[in-house]
């Protein structure tokens, strides 16, 4: 196992009492909970008032911020268009479009930050806007962070164009996040620099840049030892500063906000070719005079540090520890890991770092209650883990709605996760069951293709139809189609129907063969089979003759069936007693009226064919 | 010099990155669909074709979107759209917000807003905005999951919004045995002042007057599913629909809990999500099912739609005819996407494009209806069975699709929507 790089830092939950009372705890895919229980460490102990509260303890607190919603739903829109580039692109193209991305998600996080920043200064004076406040530097943190490793790692800017970029960064950062005066680079005003920085670029080679600086550094050199100067200790200072002279520089520390700042004047002075390799040289010796001992760096000036020695990993591990979200780094990572820049970095992790950070911050996303749906893109982007993940977190979303678990089902349909999709149905068929809402829940154990609980459904209906004599939701029994052999008993159910349909429109020789059907061939259930011969009887009583003859025998076939199958039971109560004489004189009329038909079909049939 | 040149250079990063922040802003006026039909034997797919000059600005409200409507203008203004009303759901706290789109004169180099949406007032709702619906100029309807209908009703002196009416226990369930009723989500609302009529997951009906305390009608049991959607087909008569696949045609005259009349797809039972009906001709009924299918239905003549388009991949969530040039349709889908349909007739481009393509089987593929040709003048082009004239051209209003549009309204030349990624977009100029 890895070792620590900082002892974790304990989180104190308010309320409970460690000391006191035994705790227990259980993970959840975002979220833990934590709750007393009620055992007693000392036995006979005096009985201490517990907690009643079971604690959510949640990773994550960014994404419960409101603000940064807007960070979340605007950055998952660039997150899916990423990962649609892809492949088809090489070379410039494709780096413009990674450059234009990177762009895209720095300008999302400027919003939030304009934004929140309003808020803070509308709520100066409160713990909240304190609270905006801090989240302000640590999105202008974040923005800092994110445009250096865009230079460096996206951009790729060669030594020259380099230290553009570098004036750029810390320009953006200084005027506009610290809110200092935009023009501190102009109060060393070089007035001789014309000639440098007047150079058509675009022209010149690299070296011939060189060499022209090399001879404009020298003569402010020849002017500083002749003592040009000498007479005004201002302009001897400037030219120190413009020679790039460290001491001198240092001298207008207050004009330089931090150590990166005092960095790229330094290299703007001094250095203005440097190479991208050479940089972590000067800022890790621009740190340390511009500390000069007197404070320890902080995170931030750590995390800067290894962006200038190029060392990504770091970057990326030193961002996870100090910043309170995911979302940085998750989205960071995702970026250069399309920059192809972390294929080396694959074996620190169980699966991979892209892939580990992208589902962190997306746990983070689905245990918030309205901020899921974006978590299951970025699933869909991880292929080793997502699923997996995603299958975990999907079953847990509360269904208040159905229009809610509708969203859910097309997430799982479309990624054929059937398990799901079963198990979404079943809790919507239950709830619809518990409100008595046979139809819906019949529907949704047709939509989730569940036989068991299609019978059980069935079952219900059959057996309000018995109490009632009557059928209710016929608009859907009606209609069942082909779902209906789904179970035999669905099935006995819209056929059963069926029947009482024909027979309502007085189609009775249908009617008779549908009803016989069902015994015969066994789709009824045997328990039902009394009351499918007590619907015969008023067809045996109908005028003309409805059963023929061979149809009557197999009701008297299906009839003996159930009277002899019939088990005896022990000690018969009064009640039993009492059903059993309906039962008997059922069978007496059934058998009567089936008697008599035969005798009329027989009559019938035999004059038929004699005539 | 020097000095200007090299903040003439920072200026324009930043104005680079002011650029980028526009990007993302103003991105949905860069792309932009336009869809034509391609000809086939089955359902016909649509086939893509690019459009600039689209949308607006978005506006990020914090919330996930589930309704979106314009207030109804004045009778006989000239004035469009200004005001529209937004319903959220799925958080822990939800909101009934009015916004305000300012005024004009403020268009961008895109022929879109930039932002100039103005939060007006919100008002804190119990549960999911599960629809909306303004009753008048001041009134509007909420429906909630929690089976509770209110009225909230503005005041413009003070930008402020106040319970005016509400049924609390509209839509509830009966336990099995039990006595005890538990709420149950109201589904969909519809209203024609001063009738209300709501419609729930109880599978009930409701009809409210604004004046009265208590239901003046109610049909317990109505649906034995959920039903989804209601509309006004001619007072009064209403039209719902389940999710079974059903629209159902309830006649308020009559007394029972049975319906005058069932239409219904077949077999499939796919769920219908949104009816809406055509503003002249009130035979004309556009439904949108959960597989993201449009159906025309003639509730005149059979029991099954006129016709079936293939549309959106997921459900369809809302469909609207244009309140004032019916031969357009809106519809929106769970895939993300916003569907512009016309199908006026008497396009030159179109009908070249048709002779280009030089077929000429029927467009509106899945024709159930045999029509007589004697009042083809007065057939509506939703109905028309010709194949030379019958065209639908469809155009995609949102090129990045990425979540839900949950919902959209047409007025005028003004189109807004809402979506899952919590934005709502505007457009002033859909016939531009």
């Amino acid at each position: 196992m890895e070792e620590f790089d900082s002892e974790p830092t304990v989180t104190w939950i308010p309320g409970v009492n460690s000391q006191k009372k035994q705790m227990c705890f259980d993970w959840g895919p975002g979220e833990m909970l934590v709750c007393e229980t009620s055992f007693n460490r000392k036995e006979k102990s005096e009985m201490v008032a517990g907690c009643p509260f079971i604690h959510i303890i949640r990773k994550d607190i960014d994404v419960y911020s409101k603000i940064l919603r807007k960070l979340f739903n605007e950055s998952h829109g660039i997150f899916v268009g990423l990962q649609r580039i892809e492949e088809e692109l090489t070379g410039k193209s494709r780096k413009a479009q990674l450059v234009r991305v990177s762009k895209n998600y720095r300008s999302v996080i400027r919003a939030c930050m304009e934004e929140m920043h309003q808020f803070a200064v509308a709520d100066k004076d409160s713990a909240r806007g304190r609270q905006f406040s801090s989240q302000v530097s640590i999105l202008s943190a974040m923005e800092l962070i994110w445009n250096l490793c865009e230079i460096l790692f996206i951009e790729v800017a060669p030594a020259g164009p380099l230290l553009l970029y570098l004036l750029d960064w810390v320009r953006l950062h200084v005027c506009e996040v610290d809110n200092l005066s935009a023009d501190v680079l102009g109060s060393e005003n070089p007035s001789k620099h014309e000639s440098f920085w007047n150079l058509p670029g675009n022209t010149q080679t690299l070296t011939e840049l060189e060499l022209r600086w090399q001879h404009w550094h020298e003569e402010c050199e020849r002017h500083l030892q002749d003592g040009t100067f000498a007479s005004n200790p201002h302009l001897e200072s400037l030219c120190k500063v413009l020679l790039g002279d460290d001491a001198a520089l240092l001298e207008q520390k207050e004009l330089l906000s931090n150590w990166y700042h005092f960095l790229v004047t330094r290299l703007l002075y001094s250095q203005p070719t440097v190479k991208p390799m050479d940089l972590h040289l000067y800022a890790q010796s621009s740190l340390d005079l511009f500390l000069g001992g007197e404070s320890s760096p902080e995170p931030l000036d750590n995390i800067l540090m290894a962006a200038f020695e190029f060392d990504i990993h770091q970057v990326i591990k030193e961002c996870s520890l100090a910043l309170s979200n995911w979302w940085f780094v998750a989205h960071l990572t995702d970026l250069l890991d399309h920059c192809k820049l972390l294929q080396s970095h694959n074996l620190y992790f169980g699966s991979n770092m892209r892939e580990f950070l992208l589902l962190e911050y997306a746990s983070g996303l689905f245990a918030h209650h309205s901020l899921w749906q974006l978590g299951v893109d970025y699933c869909d982007h991880c292929p080793e883990l997502g699923r997996v993940s995603l299958e975990l977190h999907i079953e847990r979303i509360p269904l208040t709605t159905e229009q809610k678990a509708l969203k859910v089902l097309r997430v799982c349909e479309q990624r054929q996760m059937t398990e799901q999709v079963r198990s979404i149905c079943k809790i919507l068929a239950m709830k619809a069951v518990r409100n008595n809402r046979l139809g819906s829940a019949l529907s949704w154990s047709i939509r989730a293709k569940d036989a068991a609980f299609a019978t059980l459904v069935s079952d219900r209906f059959l057996r309000d139809y018995c109490e009632r004599g009557c059928f209710s939701d016929l608009d859907l029994i009606d209609n069942l189609g082909p779902a209906m052999m789904l179970s035999d008993r669905l099935t006995f159910l819209g056929k059963y129907r069926e029947f009482h349909r024909l027979y309502g429109e007085k189609r009775f020789v249908d009617a008779a063969s549908l009803l016989l059907s069902l015994m015969t061939s066994q789709i009824a259930p045997r328990s039902f089979w009394m009351t499918l011969l007590t619907d015969a009887l008023p067809l045996l009583e109908q005028k003309q003759v409805i059963f023929s003859a061979e149809q009557t025998y197999e009701l008297l076939r299906c009839l003996e069936d159930l009277t002899s199958g019939r088990p005896l039971c022990g000690e018969p109560d009064v009640q039993q007693l009492q059903d059993d004489d309906i039962e008997t004189t059922k069978v007496e009329i059934l058998r009567l009226a089936l008697a008599r038909n035969l005798a009329r079909s027989i009559i019938k049939e035999g004059s038929l064919e004699g005539s | 010099m020097v000095l200007q040149h090299k903040d003439g250079h920072a200026l324009a990063l930043v104005h680079k990155d002011g650029h980028a922040l526009a990007l993302v802003q103003s991105r949905l006026s860069q792309e932009g669909r336009r869809i034509f039909f391609a000809f086939g034997a089955g359902l016909f797919v649509p086939a893509l074709r690019t459009e600039e000059n689209w949308l607006s600005a978005a506006t990020v409200p914090h919330q996930k979107i589930s309704k979106t409507r314009w207030r109804p203008l004045p009778p006989g203004s000239l004035q469009t759209a200004e005001t529209f009303a937004t319903g959220s759901w799925d958080n822990e706290e939800n909101y009934v917000s009015l916004w305000s789109i300012g005024d004009f004169g403020n268009l961008d180099s895109d022929g879109g807003f930039e932002g100039d949406h103005q939060l007006l007032c919100s008002i804190k709702h119990h549960g999911d905005v599960m629809d909306l619906q303004f009753l008048d100029q001041e009134r509007i309807v909420a429906a909630s999951s929690t089976g509770c209908v209110t009225i909230f009703l503005h005041h413009p002196n003070n930008q402020t919004l106040s319970v005016s009416q509400q049924w609390t226990a509209a839509h509830y369930h009966t336990g099995p045995g039990s006595p005890s009723c538990s709420n149950a989500p109201c589904t969909g609302v519809v209203c024609n002042n001063p009738e209300i009529v709501t419609v729930g997951e109880d599978g009930r009906i409701n009809l409210f007057r604004a004046d009265h305390k208590e239901a003046v009608r109610t049909i317990d049991n109505a649906d034995s599913s959920t039903l989804h959607a209601v509309t006004f087909l001619r007072t009064p008569e209403i039209l719902t629909v389940n999710s079974i696949g059903q629209l159902k045609i309830w006649d308020f005259r009559q007394q029972g809990n049975e319906p005058t009349q069932i239409l219904s797809l077949t077999g499939d039972r796919v769920p219908l999500h949104c009816v809406d009906r055509h503003p002249n001709q009130q035979h004309v009924v556009a439904t949108g099912g959960q597989d993201g299918m449009l159906s025309i239905w003639d509730v005149r003549q059979g029991t099954m739609p006129v016709s079936l388009l293939k549309a959106h991949e997921a459900e369809m969530w809302e469909v609207h005819f244009h309140p004032s040039n019916p031969d357009h349709l809106f519809t929106c889908s769970e895939d993300g996407s916003l569907w512009h349909w016309d199908a006026s007739t008497d396009g030159p481009e179109k009908s070249s494009l048709f002779h280009q393509g030089g077929r000429n089987s029927t467009f509106l593929s899945h024709t159930i209806s045999n029509q007589a040709n004697v009042h083809q003048s007065l057939i509506s082009s939703w109905l028309s069975t010709d194949p030379a004239k019958d065209r639908i051209e469809i155009t995609s209003l949102l090129p990045n699709r990425t979540l839900s549009v949950n919902s959209l309204d047409v007025l005028g030349p003004c189109l807004v929507c809402g979506t899952d990624a919590e934005a709502i977009y505007v457009t002033r100029q859909l016939f531009s």
